[in-house]
């Protein structure tokens, strides 16, 4: 928590606030998720495009505060599992489901659960940044609170929260009002990440949020995935093995044959999983010998 | 021979690019595609020969077939004069890349001929009666002994302000309405509509007044309701129906150029999707979609056939749209030029004139509202704090533990044997 305090220093109108407390979650949302991580489980989630089933029977358990990441090849349904997990899934035309996934032991999928709510409390980065372009850093980061009709009353204290948090708000506290578009990849992608911790999820799902990032970029967003254990349930897909590894508590590993679905192969502590899988197709894999 | 002594210039210390600071060798900028003076002066001879050998061939030795025959052979002669005359000195490849190049550029300019000559035209007659007071006086109390500068058609923009006003009022919704069922629902009714749109675009205009007359105003003339005879909210009925489709469409290609990258975005924050497409597909899309609106007011202030039987026409202010028949610029220009008196149709020729630069001028404001400002948003601000937000510069990194070299993360420490 130090590590935030001493990026948060001068010129800031809302620095009184901060010394000697941690940042995170100080500035209130009324009406948004409910405080800290939770735990989300999959269970014999079942996944089809149109008539093709592509996700059969996945059952995985990404423990509240922790960091679990989704490898396996292309095409093996790790992307569909994790749009699965905040009801993305559901928007593309004829896709269809089954199973269950419990976020804190409800299902979100339960009739009566509105997706909205859910998708507010399972926050989501994509693979490509995608920041507003009309709007300004500062809207970006406060877009969830519009989008979503919640209220905050200290918007500023937020938006400074959110920037520390993805390990942005040194390099953009001096311009926050100028278009979101205008920043570096790696930083759009930052800001991205901002603006889904701005509405405090319980969990955060993310795409290959890397994978368009250069080196250094992508150190800065590990670390922003390293200070958010403990706060925030990180679920990642990856197709770096060396990411994964560094980054995850918990590993999946998803695999498909050819013309079946796909399904997790093996899943375990990370350590495990890399140094001592049970599986060999899975040690075959996280050596680079196929995939 | 001339080629040697007439390029041996370029090669002058003057297009040297080296600064005189430091003793390199001279080096000469060379492009390859470059068109030097002397091309154009060998442009210029071949146009002029191509032109003498012709006035030669169709003048004095034969009895002059036409001008026509003369410029097109003249034209061709030149091409053929250039195509030689270029392979000589630089070869064939460049000869044929040049003739090509010439012949598209002439095709240009020969499209461009009727627009110039259509506006010099409409200018020329145009200015003769265009005075101040065209833009604040009416009709009244002019007799065609007047001359043509009397008189003015502040009755006819009035009115085309108006019924253009109102039929904004009722196609835009309409139109966005249209657009974003097109655009954002997943209806299997989409196709048609589109379809529907398409072909409506393709609707004489006509049709869109006759449409009005034959369903409003005719069916309850003996009714006496001033609402509903010839008047300005007629013709602004008329007018949305011609509009309601370009608008449509134009939003329609504004709104799918909106990355889906950004709806999801935005689902994922937990927006609704009439949320998602007011606070962010709209303004996403907001220039493009005010290029939609001001160019379906263009399309719209030009039209005449749909106030035919709608506006019908008159010659004094009326202000009212809602009672009693009105003029509108095109309306103006209609009627004054098949008038039979000079000044009535240089009146005419004026009301074309202003009708003209009113559409110029909103285009031209469309193309300023559609200009892409998302480069220059910022770019002072982000050129002034570069200095400070260079991420690799280890100087103006966040001054914090993790940030250290990765070997002083612990997790990075573990890495994966091969």
């Amino acid at each position: 928590m130090t590590v935030i305090d001493e990026s948060a220093q001068p010129m800031s109108t809302n620095s009184a606030v901060l010394p000697g407390q941690s940042a995170v979650g100080r500035a209130t949302i009324i009406g948004g998720p409910p405080p800290g991580a939770a735990t989300l489980e999959a269970r014999g989630a079942c996944a089809w495009f149109g008539e093709r089933l592509v996700l059969e029977g996945v059952d995985l358990v990404m423990p509240a505060g922790q960091v679990t990441a989704l490898i396996g090849p292309s095409g093996c349904g790790k992307s569909t599992f994790l749009r699965l997990l905040n009801r993305m899934h559901e928007l593309i035309p004829g896709a269809a489901l089954d199973g269950e996934i419990l976020l804190d032991g409800d299902d979100i999928y339960a009739t009566g659960t509105r997706a909205q709510q859910v998708r507010m409390r399972i926050g989501m980065v994509f693979q490509k940044p995608n920041p507003f372009p009309a709007m300004s850093i500062r809207e970006n980061v406060l877009a969830g609170l519009k989008l979503a009709r919640l209220k905050c009353d200290e918007k500023d204290d937020l938006v400074e929260q959110s920037l520390l948090r993805a390990g942005l708000w040194k390099e953009v506290r001096d311009r926050l009002d100028s278009a979101g578009g205008a920043l570096s990849g790696g930083q759009q992608q930052r800001l991205c990440i901002a603006r889904s911790l701005a509405v405090q999820p319980n969990v955060l799902l993310m795409d290959e949020p890397c994978s368009a990032l250069d080196p250094t970029s992508t150190r800065r967003v590990e670390e922003t995935i390293d200070e958010l254990r403990g706060e925030v349930t990180v679920v990642i897909v990856t197709h770096n093995m060396q990411q994964a590894n560094r980054v995850s508590d918990i590993c999946a590993f998803f695999l498909a044959a050819e013309n079946q679905p796909g399904a997790v192969v093996e899943q375990g502590p990370t350590r495990k999983m890399f140094e001592n899988p049970d599986d060999p197709r899975t040690l075959d894999y996280v050596e680079g010998r196929f995939g | 021979m001339s080629t040697e002594t007439l390029s041996s210039p370029s090669a002058t210390p003057s297009t040297s690019t080296s600064g005189s600071s430091r003793p390199s060798p001279q080096r000469r900028a060379r492009r390859p595609r470059e068109f030097t003076n002397f091309d154009v002066w060998v442009l210029v001879g071949s146009i002029i020969s191509a032109f003498c050998l012709n006035w030669l061939i169709f003048y004095r030795l034969t009895a002059g077939a036409s001008l026509f025959g003369f410029l097109l052979c003249s034209y061709f002669t030149f091409l053929a004069i250039f195509g030689v005359v270029t392979a000589d000195r630089m070869g064939r490849l460049v000869a044929t890349d040049r003739v090509m190049t010439v012949v598209v550029v002439s095709a240009a300019a020969i499209v461009f001929v009727p627009l110039v000559l259509l506006i010099g035209y409409i200018l020329v007659q145009g200015l003769k009666a265009l005075r101040p007071n065209f833009f604040i006086s009416d009709q009244e109390g002019i007799t065609p002994v007047l001359p043509s500068t009397s008189g003015g058609a502040s009755h006819a923009i009035i009115g085309s302000i108006e019924q253009v006003g109102l039929a904004l009022l009722w196609s835009l919704p309409l139109a966005l309405a249209a657009a974003v069922f097109l655009n954002e629902s997943r209806s299997k009714w989409r196709r048609p509509v589109r379809i529907f749109v398409d072909a409506m675009s393709g609707l004489p205009s006509i049709v869109a007044g006759l449409f009005i007359f034959a369903t409003l105003i005719l069916p309850f003339a003996k009714s006496g309701n001033p609402l509903f005879g010839y008047n300005g909210f007629m013709a602004s009925l008329a007018l949305a129906i011609t509009m309601l489709p370009t608008i449509t469409r134009t939003v329609d290609v504004v709104l799918r150029l909106v990355p889906d990258g950004l709806r999801e975005a935005s689902l994922a924050l937990g927006a609704s999707r009439a949320r998602t497409v007011l606070s962010v597909v709209f303004p996403t899309a907001r220039t493009g979609m005010t290029t939609a609106v001001v160019l379906g007011i263009a399309r719209a202030v030009g039209e005449t056939a749909p106030l035919l039987f709608t506006a019908f026409g008159y010659d004094l202010m009326n202000s009212n749209p809602f009672a009693g028949s009105q003029e509108s610029l095109p309306l103006f220009v209609y009627r004054n030029i098949r008038k039979p008196d000079i000044s009535a149709i240089e009146r005419g020729f004026a009301g074309a004139l202003v009708l003209l630069m009113l559409v110029v001028a909103l285009f031209a404001l469309a193309r300023f509202i559609g200009r892409d400002r998302s480069k220059r948003r910022g770019a002072p601000k982000g050129g002034g704090a570069a200095v400070q937000t260079n991420p690799d510069d280890p100087l103006n990194a966040p001054v914090r533990p993790t940030s250290a070299p990765v070997a002083a993360n612990p997790t990075f420490q573990e890495n994966p044997t091969p």
